[in-house]
């Protein structure tokens, strides 16, 4: 049985309203463990959608999601984040900017356990913390005192990603977290999170507006489009798949938005 | 000369124990980005529980200790009101202030009560214990430790694990869920802190000038903001200082500019516009060295905390 399945999803907005607006209908979608999902689709096809339904941003219609045989339909975000890793597109969202990088590190440090009065940072881990830094070469290592709102977004990014996969975690979701980032960049943040992701064997669901990313990235691809799973190639399929396949599908798409 | 020491030494004390609700302000405020105008209505709700207390002959410490635990079960009601039933921050400090004017109304049973006579913290217990010379300062050193202990309270606080927390909330709410933690508990609990600074100091308040007015909390909000913003732009450049340092600072000096206005003759009754004057001076002076440092920051000034 697939570690992640959405069984099933009706996802209406505004039900019963002028604005009723039905993205999802019976939609399946099941993940097996250390699969790494890209998931491709046009604007407003339902690729964020999709990332808060499992998050528990937003609650299904219809349908059951289960994770790991469990299903975690009643469980809100923050209870959710126990066992999901998010990062955002925002690089301001995976830290806290008044904080140093330190402080951050050890608030995501001890994610899953209690937050109480005992003291914060533990100074015996600062070594442990500037070698994991210097995994993301950037230098952070010797920044771990500086406050966090004043790095780039770049390295805000990785350090996102980096404190985002620090305890354990069974899913890491990633939403378009290199849109914000120059290419080069970009490229340093995903072969970061490909490191990390081996490394950890994380399983993991990626969207990105990046076509090459999903084709170079992954070992499963989907696109999405009006809320289906249009093309869905894992392994070998993904493998065969190009580029050029994918904006041939994509401008098929929006003929017939008739755009 | 006497005149001069009375003076100063009744800034001090007055900047003191209204630093200790300034602290208050700076965690709802600063940390928590809350605009919490519930403490317009905590400060006299502290001093209304202190003064039923002690002309019961309550031991005064311990009327204290209830008065900040009543400002943080007030803080409670806003934070529940704001974070479990959707009303947005402002309104739920209004609605927590308004109802507390009538709470107050009820413990005081009168708008004025005096507590003329009764034990306080300032003339009973250990302070006893310093030499009857001393008399005259007994005021002016218990504040002093008391807001020194309380500052000191805040930053051993704010660096635990929950303290921590804190103030990532303020900072990025969205880092606290994906630490799986409830981000609107997070907040309650930072307003539950915040109001019980804010009750304590209107306990201390209540102790020192021997009565519980009805109208004394108003415009406590807007002291404490300017207290927590005069302190943070005037201090900044002091290194050394922590945030906290720098807020019970601001309060001293802020109470030194209404004292200067007045003995230069002001009309009394002018106290709060020469407050909302003196607030809109250090907001504008604070934005101007934010422009000219080009220095950014969340809460629209130059500075950054530092815990
Ligand atoms: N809260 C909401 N209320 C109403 N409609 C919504 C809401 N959220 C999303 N939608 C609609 O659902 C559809 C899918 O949106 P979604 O954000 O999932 O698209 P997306 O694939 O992430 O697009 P993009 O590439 O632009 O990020 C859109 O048509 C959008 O208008
Ligand atoms: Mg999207």
């Amino acid at each position: 049985m697939a570690m992640l399945q959405l069984q099933n999803i009706d996802m209406v907005f505004n039900p019963g309203t002028v604005n009723e607006a039905a993205i999802f209908r019976g939609f399946e979608l099941g993940i097996e463990k250390g699969q790494f999902v890209s998931v491709v689709g046009s604007n407003g096809s339902g690729k964020t959608t999709l990332l808060n339904l499992i998050c528990g941003n937003l609650n299904p219609t219809k349908g059951d999601i289960v994770l790991e045989g469990k299903s975690i339909l009643k469980m809100a975000e923050h209870q959710r984040a126990r066992f999901i890793g998010r990062v955002f597109q925002d690089p301001g969202k995976g830290t806290s900017p008044s904080m140093t990088i330190l402080e951050n590190m050890a608030l995501a440090d001890n994610k899953g356990k209690a937050y109480n009065l005992t003291r914060g940072v533990n100074k015996k881990r600062r070594e442990d913390y500037r070698a994991q830094l210097e995994q993301l070469q950037l230098g952070l290592e010797d920044k771990l005192d500086v406050q966090v709102g004043s790095l780039s977004g770049g390295q805000r990014q990785a350090l996102s990603l980096l404190i985002c996969t620090m305890s354990p975690i069974q899913l890491l979701i990633l939403d378009e977290h290199t849109a914000a980032l120059d290419p080069k960049t970009s490229e340093n943040i995903m072969i970061l999170t490909d490191k990390l992701v081996r490394e950890k064997g994380l399983t993991t669901l990626m969207v990105t507006h990046n076509l090459r990313f999903a084709v170079q990235y992954g070992n499963r691809l989907i696109m999405m489009d009006k809320g289906k799973a249009i093309i869905d190639a894992a392994d070998d399929a993904k493998k065969a798949l190009e580029i050029q396949d994918l904006v041939k599908t994509f401008s098929e798409i929006s003929i017939e938005m008739g755009n | 000369m006497d005149v001069l020491l009375e003076i100063f030494k009744g800034i001090l004390e007055q900047g003191l124990i209204y630093s200790i609700m300034a602290l208050g302000v700076y965690i709802s405020y600063h940390i928590l980005e809350f605009p919490d105008l519930s403490v317009d209505g905590t400060f006299p709700f502290g001093a209304a529980v202190t003064a039923m207390l002690l002309l019961k002959g309550v031991n005064p410490w311990l009327a204290c200790l209830a008065a900040a635990a009543c400002g943080a079960a007030a803080g409670l009601v806003t934070g529940l009101l704001h974070v479990r039933l959707k009303i947005t921050d402002l309104l739920s400090g209004i609605l927590t202030m308004t109802g507390l004017w009538s709470v107050n109304l009820a413990i005081a049973k009168t708008s004025l009560l005096s507590t003329f006579g009764t034990d306080t913290i300032f003339n009973s217990g250990l302070i006893t214990l310093l030499p009857e010379s001393l008399a005259s300062w007994y005021v002016l050193i218990v504040v002093f430790v008391l807001a020194m202990l309380m500052k000191l309270l805040l930053d051993w606080y704010l660096r635990t694990k929950s303290g921590m927390l804190l103030r990532a909330v303020g900072d990025n709410a969205q880092l606290v869920t994906s630490l799986a933690k409830n981000a609107g508990s997070v907040k309650i609990l930072g307003l539950v802190i915040g109001n019980g600074f804010t009750a304590f100091a209107g306990a201390v308040l209540c102790q020192q000038q021997k009565f519980f007015d009805v109208n004394m909390g108003t415009g406590m909000m807007v002291m404490g903001l300017a207290s927590v913003i005069i302190g943070m732009t005037l201090f900044r450049k002091i290194s050394f200082l922590k945030t906290s340092t720098m807020v019970v600072l601001g309060a001293i000096f802020y109470k030194a500019c209404l004292s200067a206005a007045l003995n230069l003759g002001f009309n009394p009754n002018y106290l709060k516009l020469i407050m909302t004057v003196i607030f809109t001076v250090a907001l504008v002076a604070n934005n101007i060295t934010k422009k000219r440092e080009g220095g950014s920051g969340r809460h629209g000034y130059a500075a950054a905390a530092k815990y």
